[in-house]
């Protein structure tokens, strides 16, 4: 018996390594073979990863690209940007400077650039636009000394605030954009401050819109809870035809969501009506509920509400009723039992549900647009409006930039607190 | 969560109270929905109840707002409803015509967004995956990015590659708009997807590609399914993005309905709003039956 087991190949000296059928080490082997799954798992995933990253991570990254990059001034004004380039910040325009100017301007009137270079400096300076469209117009008649004829032409050339605009501009790459989106600016000293107080519409935007958000998640929560411990409760063949009705509204048109709210609640609109047909209000005296804040509020805590009810559900599903029975058998009244013993185990469906609201609410555009009026407007509605009313697109990006920032942060928080395999969908 | 012999009369209210409140909640999100329907028969152009609606008078109820839907943008929206006016509205009529654009781009969006994320979901499923949680969370990020930030990406983007106003532009923007969706459900049911079946079928001789429709695909179909539905819901209700890149062309549904909200809002809205109530209808009863079926193939609930 003995020579048998020191004949048997697993008692092999440990110093030699294992070897696979074909001799090769099984260290070695094995790791080939794990590569070769993980690139086949990776080979499945790439198609979609290069497809996202073409048509979404890159597009937004160029458009973020516009926040701190935009060479309007600087293109089409290579004389001026040379003699900045040349001299210190705060300089004194002297007679070279206007020379450059005008040659500048000659040259915008050739290309028919002058409009996009005004537009730039007006950016920052507004009412600048029409110097340089009217300037430029008549720049072929422009005689040295050049001072004197610019200005001759047009007083504003003398403004020292319009030339440190232009020492800003005159670099392509610039952070004023990110100062407007905080509401802060340059000084004619080159220093930061302030910009006036009724200019000041950015930083309370922001704020405006975090607090509405806070508020709708504060809101879905209210109204969330209770119908998810309701669900959760409730034998199956209940709940599942309740749940029918929170995924109704979710499977719905968010149009025809935002179109039902306005006939619910406009002036002329069925609650209104309905309120004055039994006498609780006068005709004269309906309630402005819609074009406004509230209407803001209504709407958008209505919409988000399933995305609060079904995380909270699914972690309330799976809590077994017997804890809470044991702590009333213990003698805890049903409140206490509901506050020490059922509520702290749905702490996660809660922090699931309130980011998963917040992060949505802080980037919603079409509801506050279509129902929002002029005080429930949010951030992103904001942007909205400098990429296609105002054509501002360096600060829209600047804004948008600093959104993206906000939700990115929430999102890396959900993925660290949640994480994003979680999330489910009904 | 039956109400206990012990309870005192004040839990007891409670019970009660507590059934009424959630009662009220599930009004609130279910009155609004309903409350379009009845008002898109209207017979006058108002969004409350006529009187005559209130007491059940057949003249206070019409079509004529459906009847828009067809004659809007027709050429002779007067003439006989022979065989050539169903051909004017099939042609002409602009809420036909915009229904038409959101099928195809829902279909093709649909399409693209199923096939790439039931792909990278069964990649992701498996316990080899190399970073994982890094491309997982890029690839759901098309959900929570403001979508006004992805609509402004696109339009620059699209303007300089020459796809603004294509319909293969607002594919391509569906697509990836879908595809977080297909991601969640595909990978929910492949959670409990018992690998071994897969190994089985490999060590009978069955090559990777047969394996995958004869023993993987049938298992996650209906996730497959519930996935391409939730893909087609993103493209078919999508607005944003339609508003910054599309052309005249390629107007869809939610585009048009859009207009009319801004602009004037008639009781013809409202019977838009009724038929694409009635759709998500049939789209979530789908979603439940796909649902059930899964869960029964899988064995996780008894059905």
């Amino acid at each position: 018996m003995a020579d048998l087991a020191s004949d048997a190949p697993f008692a092999t000296p440990a110093r030699e390594s294992l070897k696979t059928a074909d001799g090769k080490p099984l260290k070695a082997a094995l790791a080939r073979a794990q590569a070769r799954s993980r690139r086949r798992a990776l080979f499945l995933v790439l198609p979609l990863l290069v497809f996202i990253l073409v048509t979404f991570v890159f597009p937004i990254g160029q458009m973020l690209f516009r926040s701190v990059h935009n060479d309007a001034f600087s293109r089409n004004m290579p004389n001026l940007v040379a003699w900045f380039e040349a001299t210190e910040p705060g300089t004194e325009p002297d007679e070279a400077a206007y020379a450059a100017l005008a040659a500048d301007l000659k040259l915008l009137r050739e290309n028919r650039t002058a409009g996009e270079v005004g537009t730039r400096v007006n950016y920052e300076l507004s009412g600048s636009r029409s110097l340089f469209t009217s300037t430029a117009r008549r720049a072929n008649a422009l005689e040295p000394p050049f001072r004197e004829a610019i200005l001759a032409e047009n007083e504003g050339w003398a403004d020292p605030r319009l030339w440190q605009v232009m020492r800003d501009a005159s670099s392509a790459y610039t952070a004023n954009f990110y100062l407007a989106a905080v509401d802060l600016m340059h000084t004619e000293t080159g220093e930061i401050a302030r910009v006036p107080p009724d200019r000041q519409i950015y930083v309370n935007l922001f704020l405006r819109t975090f607090a509405l958000s806070a508020l709708i998640t504060v809101l879905t929560l209210i109204l969330g809870y209770p119908i998810a411990h309701l669900l959760a409760t409730l034998p199956l063949r209940y709940s599942n035809i309740l749940m029918i009705l929170v995924l109704l509204p979710f499977w719905t048109s968010l149009l025809v969501r935002t179109t039902a709210w306005i006939v619910l609640l406009q002036q002329q609109g069925v609650i209104n009506s309905t309120l004055v047909a039994t006498g609780l209000i006068a005709d004269d005296q309906r309630l402005a509920m819609i074009y406004n804040q509230t209407g803001t509020i209504i709407a958008m805590t209505h919409i988000l509400l399933p995305f609060m009810v079904l995380p909270l559900y699914s972690v309330m599903r799976p809590i077994p009723p017997s804890y809470v029975r044991a702590a009333r058998s213990l003698g805890a009244s049903s409140w206490k039992a509901f506050r020490s013993v059922y509520f702290p185990m749905t702490v996660p469906g809660i922090a699931a549900g309130g980011l998963l609201v917040f992060i949505l609410a802080v980037g919603y555009y079409i509801t506050p647009a279509l129902v929002g009026g002029a005080s429930g407007q949010l951030i992103s509605n904001l942007i909205a409006y400098h990429m296609t009313d105002s054509l501002n697109w360096s600060l829209a990006a600047a804004l948008a930039s600093i959104l993206l920032a906000a939700v990115l942060l929430l999102y890396w928080l959900y993925d660290r607190l949640i994480g994003i395999d979680n999330l489910k969908l009904g | 969560m039956a109400l206990p012999v012990y309870a005192t009369p004040l839990e007891r209210l409670w019970y009660y109270a507590y059934r009424v409140i959630c009662g009220l909640i599930f009004l609130f999100l279910i009155a609004p929905i309903l409350v379009v329907i009845p008002l898109s028969f209207n017979a006058e152009p108002f969004f409350t109840f006529t009187e005559k609606m209130l007491s059940l008078d057949p003249e206070g109820y019409s079509l004529r707002w459906y009847d828009l839907l067809l004659t809007f943008g027709m050429q002779a929206p007067e003439a006989p409803r022979d065989w050539n006016w169903w051909r004017d509205v099939w042609n002409n009529a602009t809420w036909v015509k915009v229904a038409k654009n959101s099928l195809i781009i829902g279909f093709f969006s649909t399409i693209l967004a199923t096939v790439l994320g039931t792909l990278a979901a069964l990649g992701l499923a498996r316990s080899e995956m190399p970073w994982r949680r890094a491309i997982m969370a890029i690839l759901i990020s098309p959900m929570i990015v403001p979508i006004i930030i992805t609509a402004t990406g696109l339009f620059f983007f699209y303007s300089w590659t020459g796809l603004a106003g294509t319909y293969t532009g607002i594919i391509l923007a569906h697509a990836t708009l879908g595809i977080p969706f297909v991601i969640i459900t595909v990978t929910a049911t492949l959670i409990g997807f018992d690998q071994s079946l897969n190994r089985a079928a490999a060590s009978l001789g069955a090559s990777p590609a047969r394996t995958f429709f004869k023993v993987t695909m049938p298992l996650i179909l209906p996730g497959v399914i519930s996935g391409a539905l939730f893909a087609f819901v993103t493209s078919f209700d999508e607005v944003v993005v339609v508003l910054f890149i599309a052309g005249f062309d390629q107007q869809t549904i939610p585009r048009q309905m859009w207009n009319g909200i801004r602009e004037q809002i008639s009781p013809a809205i409202l019977s838009v709003a009724t038929i694409l109530v009635i759709v998500s209808i049939a789209l979530l009863t789908a979603v439940e039956l796909l649902r059930r079926r899964s869960e029964r193939l899988r064995g996780i609930s008894p059905g």
